[in-house]
């Protein structure tokens, strides 16, 4: 059985390493979140907002060109349909229900792509709370259009000037700022990581993803389940949700996609299974890239999404004890698989995105199977990436 | 005896504690640093182990540890200048870093090594209580090493009671619910902070640190605790010092308040 128990670990990984300062915000958290997500009124109000204002479900979509392609048939979860074009909505909505249930008058959250910071700035701007984001000033520079977004949605985007200035610098400045402001201030972590029961709870708001992909199977095949699943993995959010309803379902596979950046081996890189080692970063015990003297080293990968050191708890579990496969994938490779399904199938996937559908290179599959890949988000805000790339990608390989 | 026992059975006001970053401005500087502090009068001393992800610490010493880790500083060559600087001096010596460090070192090894060089305690404000009880306070215990753990104005006191159960050597107590910094002033609100612990009766010392900066804040918190602990200001100095020894003193006597204040423009 995979769960997490009563101290917030799922096997040998997760708890909450935190100072004692933000031990009041995080024992708040944990002694209500569960209470809170349960009532009726709140799932009354998420509901609702995920259909009506984020526009859920989200179609499952049968890739008929792709499947072709592939010999086999693959669905795609659209998430990058929702509201803001991502995933991260999902968590969003449930989180700014219970910072308002907790009494909570300010939100701070950390960014990379600016997915997770433009739908936070967005439920903040629709609940009419204060927003900070915090963003690496190396992210603010590549996502561009999505800090403008944030600044016109009303939020403050604070630069993280510190180590990498990527995600995992901003994940320190968020924290920082919540040890400071403990009483007023609800932090919306964007991923599946951070102290329990922060993972938890994300993977549950996310869990929407792998509750309606079930049913959509039951309609498009007779069967909920599929044979494999993919999904990319910053800290682990898409995939957590997209496997959530079928963690203890055996049959299917799971398949969790990390950037490999220029290479495993190049020193320039984000495939934290492969690269990692047993440690704590940001409150919780996972899987980390570290020095041997335990310095948390910066990550490299093309998209910002999935430029961070770690993963979640869970996805540390599920690949230690094999029940999920880890793939790594190039940052031209993810190019690739971009422009691929640009021109297969209409659809302009984000960056991290792009990372899932390149595994299907790598892995194997029968022509029976039914794939799912979480298509986690859109590729307006990487357009300047694609642009730059768009010469030597257009006419080569597979793409002609 | 643990130093930090002696210390507190000998001195029970006034302590001071003055925190550095290890390898900060200068990799070798440790020796340096800790004889002069002991020399200055200071009561005990807290090494800082630089890390890349110092989440419960503010911008200078954040910065002061990325310094003293491009400078080189590992926590090997951090033990071997302990080793070092033991053999001429016995003033208490303390780590402070993070979990996930000692982790990596090994906490078994990283206790016996702290034994072998002579450390007396250390502060890992992330390592939790639950864990701390679960896994490792026998190995600590058996080998004499001390642990200080934190409370907060916001730590309940059924929390307060168990920090005090685990702690052994000193609670740290935090001024107020923030990062380290120097802020130089101590409110109303902190003050009732302060009546209400002293009210608990712990069975151990108390050392009020964050935001200590000048001789009235460390008046203020001796009045109310045992002592005090000082690390940013320190680090300021530090930055700026031309020589470690004299500035060092210069320091101490302003916090102690034995410079007049009229001559403390001219330091
Ligand atoms: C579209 C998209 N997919 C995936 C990710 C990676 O995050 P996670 O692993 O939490 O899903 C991001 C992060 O910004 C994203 O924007």
């Amino acid at each position: 059985m995979i769960a997490i128990n009563e101290k917030g670990y799922y096997g040998d990984f997760g708890g909450a390493y935190i100072p004692e300062m933000l031990h009041p915000n995080v024992e708040e958290l944990r002694q209500h979140y569960v209470q809170i997500m349960q009532e009726d009124s709140f799932q009354k109000e998420f509901q609702q907002l995920l259909k009506d204002y984020v526009g859920r479900p989200s179609p499952l979509y049968l890739a008929k060109s792709l499947s072709e392609h592939y010999q086999t048939t693959i669905y795609l979860k659209r998430e990058d349909l929702n509201h803001t074009g991502a995933h991260k909505i999902n968590n969003t909505i449930g989180q700014i229900l219970m910072a308002k249930r907790l009494g909570k008058t300010r939100i701070i959250a950390e960014t990379g792509a600016g997915q997770h910071g433009v739908a936070t700035a967005t439920v903040c701007a629709l609940m009419g709370i204060q927003c900070i984001v915090y963003m690496g000033a190396v992210d603010i520079e590549r996502q561009a259009p999505n800090v403008s977004r944030m600044r016109m949605l009303g939020a403050e985007v604070r630069p993280a000037v510190s180590g990498s200035q990527t995600l995992k610098d901003a994940t320190n400045e968020a924290i920082r700022d919540w040890i400071n402001n403990p009483v007023d201030t609800h932090y919306i972590i964007g991923s599946v990581v951070g102290p329990h029961p922060y993972p938890d709870m994300v993977a549950r708001f996310q869990s929407v993803i792998s509750e309606e992909m079930k049913w959509q199977l039951e309609e498009h095949t007779g069967k909920a389940n599929p044979d494999m699943i993919v999904a990319c993995v910053g800290g682990g959010s898409n995939a957590a949700g997209a496997f959530y309803h079928y963690l203890n379902e055996k049959d299917v596979r799971l398949v969790a996609v990390e950037a490999a950046g220029l290479g495993i081996n190049s020193g320039e890189s984000a495939a934290t299974s492969v690269l990692g080692t047993e440690g704590v970063i940001h409150g919780s015990r996972t899987l980390l890239m570290q020095t041997s003297d335990g310095q948390i080293v910066e990550p490299y990968s093309i998209s910002a999404g999935l430029d961070y050191p770690g993963i979640g708890p869970l996805h540390a579990h599920l690949i230690k004890s094999g029940r999920a496969e880890a793939v790594s994938i190039t940052d031209d490779d993810a190019l690739e698989a971009a422009f691929f399904l640009s021109r297969k199938e209409g659809i302009i996937p984000a960056l991290e995105t792009a990372h899932a559908f390149s595994a299907l290179d790598k892995i194997s599959f029968q022509r029976d199977d039914v794939i799912v890949i979480c298509l986690s988000g859109r590729g307006d805000k990487d357009l300047n990436t694609y642009i730059k790339h768009l010469d030597r990608f257009s006419g080569i390989g597979k793409i002609s | 005896m643990n130093r930090l026992d002696q210390l507190f059975s000998q001195k029970n006001d006034h302590i001071l504690n003055i925190y550095f970053t290890a390898g900060y401005p200068k990799l070798a500087d440790t020796k340096e640093i800790i004889l002069s502090l002991e020399k200055a009068g200071v009561d005990l001393i807290e090494l800082g182990m630089p890390y890349s992800d110092p989440l419960a610490d503010g911008p200078t010493i954040q910065e002061s540890g990325q310094q003293a880790l491009a400078n080189g500083m590992t926590l090997p060559l951090l033990f071997d200048q302990i080793k070092e600087v033991r053999q001429e001096t016995q003033i208490p010596l303390i780590m402070m870093g993070y979990f996930n460090q000692v982790m990596q070192f090994g906490i078994q090894a990283f206790i016996d090594k702290c034994v072998e060089v002579g450390i007396d305690g250390v502060i890992l404000p992330d390592l939790p209580l639950y864990e701390y009880e679960q896994y490792y306070r026998d190995m600590f215990e058996q080998a004499g090493l001390h642990i200080s753990f934190l409370i907060t104005p916001q730590t309940s006191e059924e929390r307060i009671r168990k920090v005090d159960e685990l702690t052994k050597g000193f609670i740290y107590m935090v001024s107020n619910s923030s990062i380290t910094g120097a802020k130089n002033t101590i409110s109303d609100l902190q003050l009732s902070y302060f009546n209400r612990i002293n009210a608990l009766q712990l069975k151990n010392p108390r050392l009020i640190g964050f935001g200590i900066s000048s001789h009235e804040t460390f008046e203020t918190a001796c009045q109310y605790a045992n002592g005090a602990i000082i690390g940013s200001a320190y680090i300021k100095m530090l930055a700026k010092a031309q020589d470690i020894e004299k500035d060092t003193k210069l320091f101490v006597q302003k916090i102690k308040g034995e410079i007049p204040t009229k001559l403390q423009y001219m330091v």
